[in-house]
C-alpha cells in the first residue's frame, strides 16, 4: 500500500472547513484521519454501510437514524466536508463564537422528522419510539406516550410539533451539556 | 573478458565472506542456542536514530509552518461509561421509579444521538483490525502518514533504511527462513529413526526461524511455563505468534489441515511430536473437537496444546472475547500475554489488507520483530463458574499483564455484523425506563455470551 500522502488534505481546505465549522486545524486533520480509516472502499466518500460497520453503532437502536443525518436528501454518498458539517453540531460551543448555526437540537428534531417537512407527526414520533423501545412496550401505551407528548408541546394545535415548539419544550434541558461531544484539541 | 575476471573473484569472495558470516553468526548460535547479543545493541542503535528522525520531522514541519497530523492521541474525552439506566436516572431525576405512568421526554433522544456520534467519531472495536499508530517515525513509509519531502537529510537517511532493509536485511532472512524450512522437513523425516532428539530439533529448527525475522523475544516469568497435561492461551497477533512461543518450549498445535507446502510441513511436524491438525469438515463439528482435545490433554506424556481463543489476529492493542471451546475441557490453562513492541516493524497480519506472502516480505523487510512473552501463573476453573466466565477471567489476567485493552467484543466483527441480539438488548433496557421494572425474570441476565458488551463492561 502507498504512503499516504496523495490523500492529505490540502491547507485551502483544512482552512475553509475551519472557517465553517469552526474546529481547530489538529481536530480536521485527526477527523480526516478518522473518516479515511471508516472509508473501506477509499474513494473519498462514505456509504451507509461504512458507517454501519461500526459495531457500537450497529447496536443503537436510533444507529439507522443517526446515520440519516449524514446524507443530504436523497444521497447516498457523503464526503469529508459534508461529514465535518454534521459533527459540527456537536461541537460545544465557545464564549466568543457566532456561529449559531450550528447546535444539537436541529440534528435531533431531524431523527424524528423523516419526511423533512419541518414538522414531527404523530406517526413519526411514534416510528421513533418503535424504534427505541424494540418490541418490549405494546401499540397501545405506545399510542397513548405520543399523544400525550403532543399534546403537551403542541401550542397551536395542529397536532404536531414545529421546530420552535421543539426547541420550547428543551428549554429546561441544557441541550449543551447533553448533546456535545467533548473534542480534545 | 580480461576485465570481468577480477569482477568474477570479487563476486566469489563477497559470496563465500556471507555465506561464512551467515553460518558462524547466526546458525551456529541457533544450533548450539546461545546469543551473542548483538540484536540488542541493534535495536538501541535503531531507537537512538528514530528519535532523531522524528525530531527532525517536527521542526521541518514547524519550519515550513505546516502541521503534522498526531493520529495517536484521542479525539474526543469519553466519559468513563455509565450505564443506560444510570444516565436516564440523571436525566429525569430519581422521582420516575415511583411513577406508575410511563415518561418520556422528547429530550430522551439526545442521549442515543450523542452515543451514536461519539462512536462514528471514535470507537473501540473498528480501530483494533488495523495497524496501531506510532509516536515516533521508525522510517517506514507504511507506517507514516506524515511522509512529505520535509528535509533532504530525513529522505537521505529513508532511501538508506530502504537500501539496507531490502538490499541486506531482507535477502538474509529469506535465505535464513528457507534454510530453517528444509532443515525442519529434513529432520523431522530422520527423527523418525532417531527417537528422543524430537525437541531438540524441534527447538533448533523455531530458532533459525526466529533468527530469520531478526525477533529479539524477552521471556518473563519462565517458571510458569506450560506443563504437559494444560492448555496454552495467548492473545493473537500474527501467525508468528507461533514461532515466538515454540522458541521457547515445544506445544502441540491445532489447527486445519492445509495443502501444499503447508500441508507437507504439517506433516513434517507431526512426525516428530502430537500435533491435531483437523479436516476441513471435522472443524465444524465442536464435540469431535472436544473430544480429540481432552484426550491429548488427558494423556500426561504429551505437551501442552497451544490455543488462541481470539480465533484471528487483532492489532496488539487489546484482547477480544475468548472463545469458549478451550476453556470447556476441564484441565489447567496457562495463559500466556504477548506484546509487541511496534516501534521496530508491526507484526499484525492485516488478512483483509495483505495476503500471506505479502506479509512476510513485509515483515522480513521491517527493521526487527521485538516482543515480551509473559508466562502467566496457571488458572483452574473455579467453583460455580462457567466457561464463559473462567474465559473472561483468564482473558483479564492476560489484558493486565500485557499492558492491552480488556474488551468484550468478538474479534469475528472484523469481517462479521454484530448480533441483533446486542440492539435488542439497549431496546429492553430503554423500556424499562419508560414504564419501569417489568417482570423480573424478563429483565434479568444472566452471565452468557449474548450479553450487552457496553453494561457487562460496567459490570466487570
Amino acid at each position: 500500500m502507498g504512503s499516504r500522502a496523495s490523500t492529505l488534505l490540502r491547507e485551502e481546505e483544512i482552512e475553509e472547513i475551519k472557517k465553517e465549522t469552526g474546529f481547530s486545524h489538529s481536530q480536521i486533520t485527526r477527523l480526516y484521519s478518522r473518516f479515511t480509516s471508516l472509508d473501506k472502499g477509499e474513494n473519498g466518500t462514505l456509504s451507509r454501510e461504512d458507517f454501519q460497520r461500526i459495531p457500537e453503532l450497529a447496536i443503537n437502536p436510533l444507529g439507522d437514524r443517526i446515520i440519516n443525518a449524514f446524507f443530504p436528501e436523497g444521497e447516498d454518498q457523503v464526503n469529508f466536508r459534508g461529514f465535518m458539517r454534521t459533527l459540527a453540531h456537536f461541537r460545544p460551543i465557545e464564549d466568543n463564537e457566532k456561529n449559531k448555526n450550528y447546535s444539537g437540537d436541529f440534528i435531533a428534531f431531524r431523527l424524528y422528522d423523516l419526511d423533512r417537512d419541518d414538522k414531527i407527526s404523530r406517526d413519526e414520533l411514534l416510528q421513533v419510539l418503535r424504534m427505541m423501545v424494540g418490541v418490549n412496550i405494546s401499540d397501545e401505551q405506545l399510542g397513548s406516550i405520543a399523544d400525550r407528548t403532543i399534546q403537551e408541546a403542541d401550542t397551536n394545535g395542529d397536532n404536531s410539533i414545529s421546530f420552535n415548539e421543539f426547541i420550547k419544550v428543551l428549554e429546561k434541558v441544557d441541550v449543551e451539556q447533553k448533546m456535545s461531544i467533548r473534542f480534545l484539541h | 573478458i580480461g576485465y570481468l575476471l577480477p569482477w568474477r573473484l570479487c563476486l566469489g569472495i563477497s559470496i563465500t565472506v556471507w555465506f561464512t558470516l551467515l553460518f558462524f553468526c547466526t546458525i551456529v548460535p541457533a544450533v548450539l542456542g546461545v546469543s551473542f547479543g548483538m540484536r540488542r545493541l541493534y535495536m538501541a542503535t535503531l531507537l537512538k536514530i528514530f528519535e532523531w528522525a522524528t525530531l527532525r520531522m517536527e521542526m521541518g514541519a514547524k519550519e515550513k509552518n505546516q502541521e503534522l497530523y498526531k493520529p495517536y492521541s484521542n479525539i474526543i474525552a469519553k466519559e468513563p461509561s455509565s450505564s443506560l439506566l444510570q444516565e436516564f436516572q440523571e436525566l429525569r431525576g430519581s422521582a420516575s421509579c415511583l411513577s406508575s405512568e410511563p415518561e418520556f421526554e422528547l429530550a430522551d433522544i439526545f442521549y442515543f444521538c450523542r452515543r451514536g456520534m461519539e462512536t462514528i467519531v471514535d470507537d473501540d472495536v473498528t480501530k483494533r483490525f488495523s495497524a496501531q499508530e506510532l509516536q515516533n517515525w521508525n522510517l517506514l513509509t507504511r507506517s507514516n502518514n506524515n511522509f512529505r519531502h520535509i528535509s533532504l537529510r530525513l529522505t537521505v537517511l529513508w532511501g538508506l533504511g530502504v537500501l539496507i532493509r531490502y538490499g541486506v536485511l531482507l535477502p538474509l532472512r529469506v535465505t535464513l527462513a528457507v534454510t530453517g524450512i528444509s532443515l525442519l522437513l529434513v529432520l523431522t523425516f530422520l527423527v523418525a529413526f532417531l527417537p528422543n532428539r524430537d525437541e531438540k530439533v524441534h527447538l533448533m529448527c523455531y530458532r533459525i526461524c526466529v533468527r530469520a525475522l531478526t525477533a529479539i523475544i524477552t521471556y518473563h516469568n519462565r517458571e510458569n511455563k506450560p506443563q504437559n497435561g494444560g492448555i496454552c492461551v495467548a492473545n493473537h497477533t500474527t501467525p508468528i505468534d507461533v514461532i515466538i512461543l515454540a522458541n521457547d518450549g515445544c506445544y502441540s498445535l491445532v489447527g486445519q489441515v492445509h495443502g501444499g507446502l503447508m500441508g507437507m510441513i504439517q506433516r513434517a511436524m507431526v512426525r516428530s511430536s502430537p500435533h491435531i491438525w483437523f479436516e476441513r469438515s471435522e472443524v465444524k463439528d465442536r464435540h469431535l473437537v472436544a473430544k480429540r482435545l481432552g484426550d491429548h490433554v488427558a494423556d500426561k506424556t504429551k505437551q501442552p496444546i497451544l490455543i488462541f481463543p481470539e480465533g484471528t489476529c487483532i492489532n496488539n492493542t487489546s484482547v477480544m472475547m475468548f472463545k469458549k471451546g478451550s476453556f470447556e475441557i476441564g484441565c489447567t490453562v496457562y495463559p500466556v500475554a504477548i506484546k509487541y513492541d511496534p516501534r521496530f516493524g508491526d507484526a499484525f497480519w492485516n488478512s483483509s489488507k495483505f495476503g500471506m506472502v505479502n506479509y512476510l516480505l513485509r515483515m522480513m523487510s521491517s527493521w526487527a520483530i521485538v516482543c515480551s512473552v509473559w508466562y502467566l501463573p496457571p488458572m483452574n476453573r473455579e467453583e460455580g463458574e462457567d466457561a464463559v466466565q473462567f474465559a473472561n477471567r483468564v482473558k483479564a489476567a492476560i489484558a493486565a499483564q500485557g499492558g492491552l485493552v480488556d474488551l468484550i467484543w468478538d474479534g469475528g466483527l472484523k469481517r462479521a455484523k454484530v448480533k441483533d441480539a446486542f440492539k435488542e438488548e439497549q431496546q429492553k433496557l430503554y423500556s424499562k425506563v419508560l414504564v419501569g421494572e417489568m417482570d423480573q425474570n424478563q429483565s434479568d441476565d444472566k452471565h452468557s455470551q449474548d450479553d450487552n458488551p457496553e453494561d457487562a463492561n460496567n459490570r466487570n
